[in-house]
């Protein structure tokens, strides 16, 4: 029972930031005013929040939100909280909108809006938190936390971001295809970002994160429904599905963390791993191969083993090559070196692994220590091996692979 | 910029902690220690002793009061310290979710009034 109702209360706020993020970006669209349609909409979309799991999602969404927003006007203007910018905006809900809402469903600009907040005149660092806080209604508090940044220091980013959508004029379109490409990956990258961390969170210990996983996959099916025909919003659609497949294989029942090799394929959800397969099979026959694709490739052939029983590391080394050479990172380098040490062995490994060695980046990056700790250990340079566990130790901030990392540590010195 | 973090934590449910789980845990703090310092950015750093060893010492109308326990009876207790060398408050709350205290208690983290001239 306490399950069915938290169902639909998710289910609820799902809906009201449906209706949300597409009422900021239509207004948003029309005057450039992000902040502006924010504020004009927020009364209501609280009040949505608060009533939609009791009394159920209403007929017309949209038009709910618009009427709550008119209603609760009045009291407004006398507010200090609702700007002039707000007031210009519910003015303009008011003559334009409900013509809209007659007849036919709201045109959907979200998609415009994301390429606003991914422009290259914004901040990369803050283009994830600004998708996730336009289109989807988080607050600033919420996305800071996930971000691990204060949510003061989160809060004034998000707001010179809008300012600076206004004051440099950034447009809201999708852009020509000369330049689509490049512009397209700076979306893809955010809401990849949004991702990511929910991902380090896998136990769900932590809901808003948990939740920011699911927000990325939405908003990566969102792009993808809107433009079928590029291969990369397919790619990382497929990507994140076949991440999320494995979820619940990540740890185990007694919460400790499962590596992927050691994962019971069983407890991956074969409905996701479809559709992310299909996704991938028509991204790739478009014929332009790019980053997204080759990591859902790599995912693919992880998950391959429910059917062989056994991981092609050969082929997974071939993808991290590709992937080294259109979209290096120390983190593609590291995968790539396991990958071979599996492939070739760990001394092959290693020395992939050496060639990093003195870029600073990875001083403090822990998948780094802990993939150097494994291969040590496997040639039972024990000494060594222990020291770069510590190190992977002491940089890990999830209590479970810290857990894990202890325990490797531990075989070692009997 | 220099940090303090201040880690908090239930000192009972610590000391209720089965052997080999106080091991793990402070082994887990040694390990956080030494990447710190290997990252350069460890100044300094302890642990306390519980609160039951704590006095806390006060001036009222010229005369000293010397009371048992700690300033404050709350539900985590201060048990210990470090202070960081951060880039900024992003990199200095990196280092505190990485702390074994932030997944079992709280950090604090208040950066030093710097003496400017």
């Amino acid at each position: 029972m306490e399950n069915g109702l938290e169902i639909a209360r998710a289910a609820a706020e799902v809906a009201a930031r449906q209706s949300y993020g597409r009422l900021v970006a239509w207004l948003a669209a029309r005057t450039r005013d992000v902040a502006g349609a924010e504020d004009a909409l927020a009364d209501a979309f609280a009040a949505a929040l608060e009533r939609w799991p009791r009394t159920g999602v209403p007929k017309k969404p949209e038009a709910w939100l618009l009427a709550v927003a008119r209603r609760r006007r009045v009291d407004a203007v006398r507010r200090r909280l609702t700007s002039e910018a707000g007031r210009e905006h519910l003015k303009l809900i008011a003559e334009e909108a409900e013509a809209h809402m007659t007849d036919e469903d709201l045109p959907d600009e979200r998609l415009r809006l994301m390429f606003a907040c991914a422009h290259p005149a914004i901040e990369s660092s803050v283009r994830s938190p600004l998708i996730l806080q336009t289109v989807l209604g988080f607050d600033a508090a919420t996305i800071a936390s996930a971000f691990l940044v204060s949510p003061a220091t989160m809060g004034q980013r998000l707001v010179r971001a809008k300012t600076r959508i206004r004051e440099a004029g950034i447009p809201f379109r999708v852009p020509e295809r000369a330049e689509l490409g490049e512009r397209l990956d700076a979306v893809l990258e955010a809401i990849y970002a949004a991702f990511a961390e929910g991902w380090s969170d896998p136990a769900g210990t932590e809901t808003q994160r948990r939740n920011l996983a699911t927000e990325g996959i939405w908003l990566g099916r969102l792009v993808a429904s809107q433009m079928p025909e590029e291969p990369e919003a397919l790619g990382l659609l497929s990507l994140m599905l076949f991440a999320e497949a494995r979820r619940a294989a990540r740890r185990s029942a007694e919460g400790d963390f499962v590596p992927l090799a050691e994962q019971d394929c069983l407890l991956w959800d074969r409905a996701l791993i479809n559709e992310a397969e299909a996704l991938l099979s028509h991204a790739a026959a478009m014929g332009v191969i790019g980053r997204y694709q080759l990591e859902a490739a790599v995912q693919s052939a992880h998950v391959a083993r429910r059917l062989t029983g056994r991981t092609d590391w050969v082929a997974i080394r071939e993808l991290y090559d590709a992937l080294l050479s259109i979209a290096g990172s120390p983190v593609v380098a590291i995968n790539r070196a396991v990958a071979i040490a599996e492939a070739k062995g760990a001394v092959a490994g290693l020395a992939a692994l050496y060639v990093l060695g003195d870029d600073k980046r990875l001083d403090d990056y822990q998948p780094y220590w802990a993939a150097r700790a494994g291969l040590l250990a496997r040639l039972g340079q024990v000494p060594q091996a222990i020291e770069a566990y510590d190190r992977a130790i002491g940089l890990e901030r999830d209590p479970a692979v810290r857990r894990f990392l202890q325990g490797k540590r531990a075989v070692l010195r009997n | 910029m220099r940090y303090m973090l201040l880690i908090y934590v239930n000192e009972a449910a610590m000391a209720a902690a089965p052997t080999d789980k106080t091991y793990e845990i402070s082994a887990a703090y040694g390990a956080y220690t030494e990447a710190l310092k290997k990252s350069g950015a460890w100044l300094a750093g302890d642990r306390l002793k519980p609160t039951q060893a704590a006095t806390s010492v006060r001036m009222a109308n010229g005369k000293t009061n010397v009371l048992d326990g700690p300033y404050a009876d709350t539900k985590e207790q201060l048990a210990g310290f470090y202070m960081i060398e951060a880039e900024d408050a992003d990199a200095a709350i990196a280092w505190a979710a990485r702390c074994p205290a932030a997944s079992a208690g709280t950090v604090e983290l208040r950066p030093i009034w710097e003496q400017t001239m």
